[in-house]
């Protein structure tokens, strides 16, 4: 049981951009990535996810043994992985709790229906907990949010479909303090055998509050060095310098 | 829950079926003055209307194809491959027990009597040419509120029916108002006395069962002074193999403080030449306002229009068009402000799938001597991938400065990163695509009768489930 990458290898187009990442979420663990900007990180995320602009030139990906990279985004998501946005999408018109709910009714087999009560009952419960005012049911998915405010949605879908795996892209970017720390409790309490998390964030910080099991450092789309929490203090202190190869120039 | 089952499958067939008939009455294929007077001889028409359609026919005859502006696709309607009249018999039936079984079973699937059951206050089905039931249940009858069809209007109703016959919605108008002219056949047409409000819906549901076929139903509603109705039409044809046409007159006429609603929602197959002219004449301090929601055919040319008349009346046009592949929609709205202090507003959103085609083309007219008229037009153009396509016309003619015009247009496209966010919650690829295009829609459907709002919901879905993959 485990969420592994193998020897990913993802590119844009043409331009290789992941290049030979292996990892393996276990359920009950929490995994940080760390790296400079333009390393791949979201472009890791989203290949995971399913993006359909991303191609999978190599290696491979299974979750709890099966082999994800021939499905689609949305069977992936069914299926139990959840991607928490960057930059989430504004859906215009759609109010925030149609969408969830379509999201929790599309995990629902054929012919079962949603109970409507109970749904608002858990949707309401979870936005208290990440401190969601009740407006926001009503309002537009995305749409007008601030950028925390964006980020705690991410989190209030994650929360509502339960996914055995989450993989989370700088959900602390844009977080107040305050808000930082409500979101990260909210996560905290989904914390347990059943879910496995991949943060990818660059701070510290967040690290304080969400204690991740091991820390890794990207570089250049792939896994330069991983560890245990010390790892994200010595970068904070250090840098990415120490992580980088040396630059051609400076070999010949 | 089995039986449940068994009414969505129905619903998702789309109407996309027929029946084998055995009609009683047929025009033949092609259109001379025979076709006419055979049309005119079997409904026995007096000698007025009869003459009144020989005159559209040389009309039709003479016009010629709006092909200057309008899609070069009319050329493709090959009058002469058309069959104009198929009926069997011109007496609607009151009870749905008396329906033949195949008109029944038609109008049965399509859900019609159990809607009339549950909301309408009476209902027109009509079948290819002529209406095969009509009814009004009794607290509307009883409070003087005809509803018919267009040749037992003529007929039992004389007085009011020539009155505002043709006087909307000219003859002449364009050479699709001139077809209907010469060769129509069903419609409905209701009269409202003075302060009766109806208060629930009348319907009509017109269906095209026949190949080859044209459909010209002609409508005519009055409503007296300070009456108010609410009229809703739907309409479905099978696919069919050659095009089929549908061209229908409206005509509303709403008197002193009188207020009509007409809400259209077409499923036609993509086969269907869609040439509609509607128009309403609103008098002093009336309200005329068309919800039009147009969704498939082949084209669609269709402008509601008002004309303010009277002090302060007002006019809406709110409309929706879901344009799928190979599908044009040529649809907007004619603003006429004819007296001073009229306003109307204009909401068009349109979406375009795959090749489809969304044309908005609006008018607004507003002569020198009048004051205080005005206008608010907004059109919202959505496209769902980059091979979809949408142009907007806006014609504003207002002389004068004694006016507020107020004019906005937008095209958003539903990016490839929105659905996959949607996706990547789980929802399937058509399922995102129509919680997107329900998103755009969202506002204007709010406005529609609850029963109309889930109906179009539906279609839209059908529609989207049909683009993908
Ligand atoms: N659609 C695209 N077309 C071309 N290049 C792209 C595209 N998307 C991403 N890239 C490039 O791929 C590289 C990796 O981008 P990615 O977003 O994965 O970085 P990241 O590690 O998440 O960075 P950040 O920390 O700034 O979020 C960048 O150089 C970026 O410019
Ligand atoms: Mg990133």
């Amino acid at each position: 049981m485990s969420l592994k990458i193998d020897n990913l290898h993802v590119s844009i187009g043409e331009k290789p951009i992941v290049r030979g990442l292996t990892l393996e979420i276990q359920p009950g663990e929490v995994h940080a990535i760390m790296g400079v900007n333009g390393s791949g990180k979201s472009t890791l995320a989203k290949a995971i996810a399913g993006h359909p602009d991303y191609t999978i030139t190599s290696g491979t990906v299974t979750m709890d043994g099966e082999d994800i990279l021939g499905w689609e985004s949305d069977e992936r998501s069914r299926k139990g992985l959840f991607l928490a946005f960057q930059y989430p999408n504004e859906i215009p018109g759609v109010s925030n709790a149609n969408f969830i709910r379509a999201a929790v009714q599309a995990r629902l087999g054929e012919g079962e229906e949603l109970d409507a009560v109970e749904y608002y009952e858990r949707l309401y419960s979870k936005m208290d907990e990440l401190g969601i005012p009740r407006e926001f049911t009503a309002r537009s998915v995305n749409e007008g949010f601030s950028g925390g405010e964006k980020k705690r949605n991410e989190i209030l879908q994650m929360m509502m479909v339960t996914p055995k795996y989450g993989v989370m892209d700088e959900t602390d970017s844009g977080l107040d303090i305050d808000a930082l720390k409500v979101v990260a409790a909210g996560v905290n309490a989904q914390r347990g055998p059943n879910l496995g998390l991949l943060l990818i964030t660059h701070y510290q910080r967040l690290l304080n509050y969400i204690e991740p099991d091991f820390v890794h450092v990207m570089v250049d789309g792939h896994i330069v060095q991983s560890g245990g929490k010390e790892l994200a203090l010595q970068l904070e202190d250090k840098g990415y310098d120490q992580f980088r190869e040396p630059s051609p120039a400076l070999v010949s | 829950m089995e039986t449940d089952k068994a009414q969505i499958d129905i619903d998702r067939s789309a109407g996309d079926f027929s029946y084998p008939m055995n009609y009683e009455f047929d025009a033949g294929t092609g259109l001379t003055e025979a076709t006419v007077d055979y049309i005119s001889g079997v409904k026995e028409e007096p000698e007025w209307i009869r003459d009144f359609r020989r005159q559209a026919l040389r009309t039709f005859f003479k016009k010629p194809m709006p092909t200057n502006w309008a899609s070069r696709d009319l050329e493709n309607i090959i009058f002469n491959d058309i069959r104009y009249y198929l009926s069997s018999g011109t007496k609607p039936k009151r009870s749905w027990d008396d329906v033949s079984p195949e008109m029944k079973q038609t109008f049965e699937r399509l859900g019609i009597p159990e809607q009339e059951r549950k909301f309408l206050a009476g209902v027109e089905a009509q079948f290819d040419s002529e209406a095969a039931y009509s009814n009004i249940k009794k607290v509307a009858a009883d409070q003087g509120v005809i509803f018919v069809g267009s040749t037992e209007g003529l007929k039992e109703h004389p007085e009011i029916f020539r009155k505002w016959f043709g006087k909307v919605i000219p003859v002449g108008d364009n050479k699709f108002s001139a077809l209907n002219a010469a060769v129509f056949s069903g419609g409905s047409f209701i009269y409202v006395p003075p302060g009766v409000k109806v208060k629930h819906p009348l319907q009509a549901y017109f269906r095209i069962n026949a190949e080859s076929f044209g459909q010209f139903e002609r409508t005519l509603i009055i409503a007296d002074e300070g009456a108010e109705v609410t009229y809703m039409e739907g309409c479905t044809a099978p696919k069919f193999e050659t095009a089929t046409l549908h061209s229908a007159v409206v005509e509303l006429v709403a008197l002193k403080g009188a207020k009509i609603q007409y809400i259209t929602v077409q499923n036609w197959s993509n086969n269907v030449f869609n040439l509609v002219t509607k128009r309403g004449l609103a008098h002093e301090d009336a309200e005329i306002k068309w919800i039009d929601c147009n969704i498939g055919s082949r084209l669609t040319m269709k402008y509601p229009g008002v004309v303010m008349k009277g002090r302060r009346a007002r006019g809406e046009v709110i409309s929706i068009a879901l344009a799928n592949d190979g599908q044009h929609q040529d649809t907007g709205a004619k603003m006429v402000h004819a007296a001073d202090d009229t306003t109307s507003n204009v909401v068009s959103k349109s979406i375009s799938v795959g090749t489809g085609r969304a044309t908005y083309r609006g008018l607004v007219h507003v002569p020198k001597h009048l004051k205080g008229c005005k206008n608010n037009t907004e059109c919202d153009a959505l496209l769902i991938n980059p091979h979809s396509r949408t142009d907007t016309y806006p014609a504003i003619s207002v002389r004068g400065n004694r006016h507020a015009m107020q004019h906005e247009a937008s095209v958003s496209q539903v990016s490839a990163e929105q659905i996959f966010y949607m996706m990547s919650r789980g929802l399937t690829e058509s399922q995102a695509m129509s919680l997107s295009v329900n998103g755009f829609v969202n506002d204007l459907v709010r406005q529609f009768p609850m029963e109309y709002s889930v109906e179009l919901k539906r279609l839209i879905e059908l529609q989207m489930e049909g683009s993908v993959g």
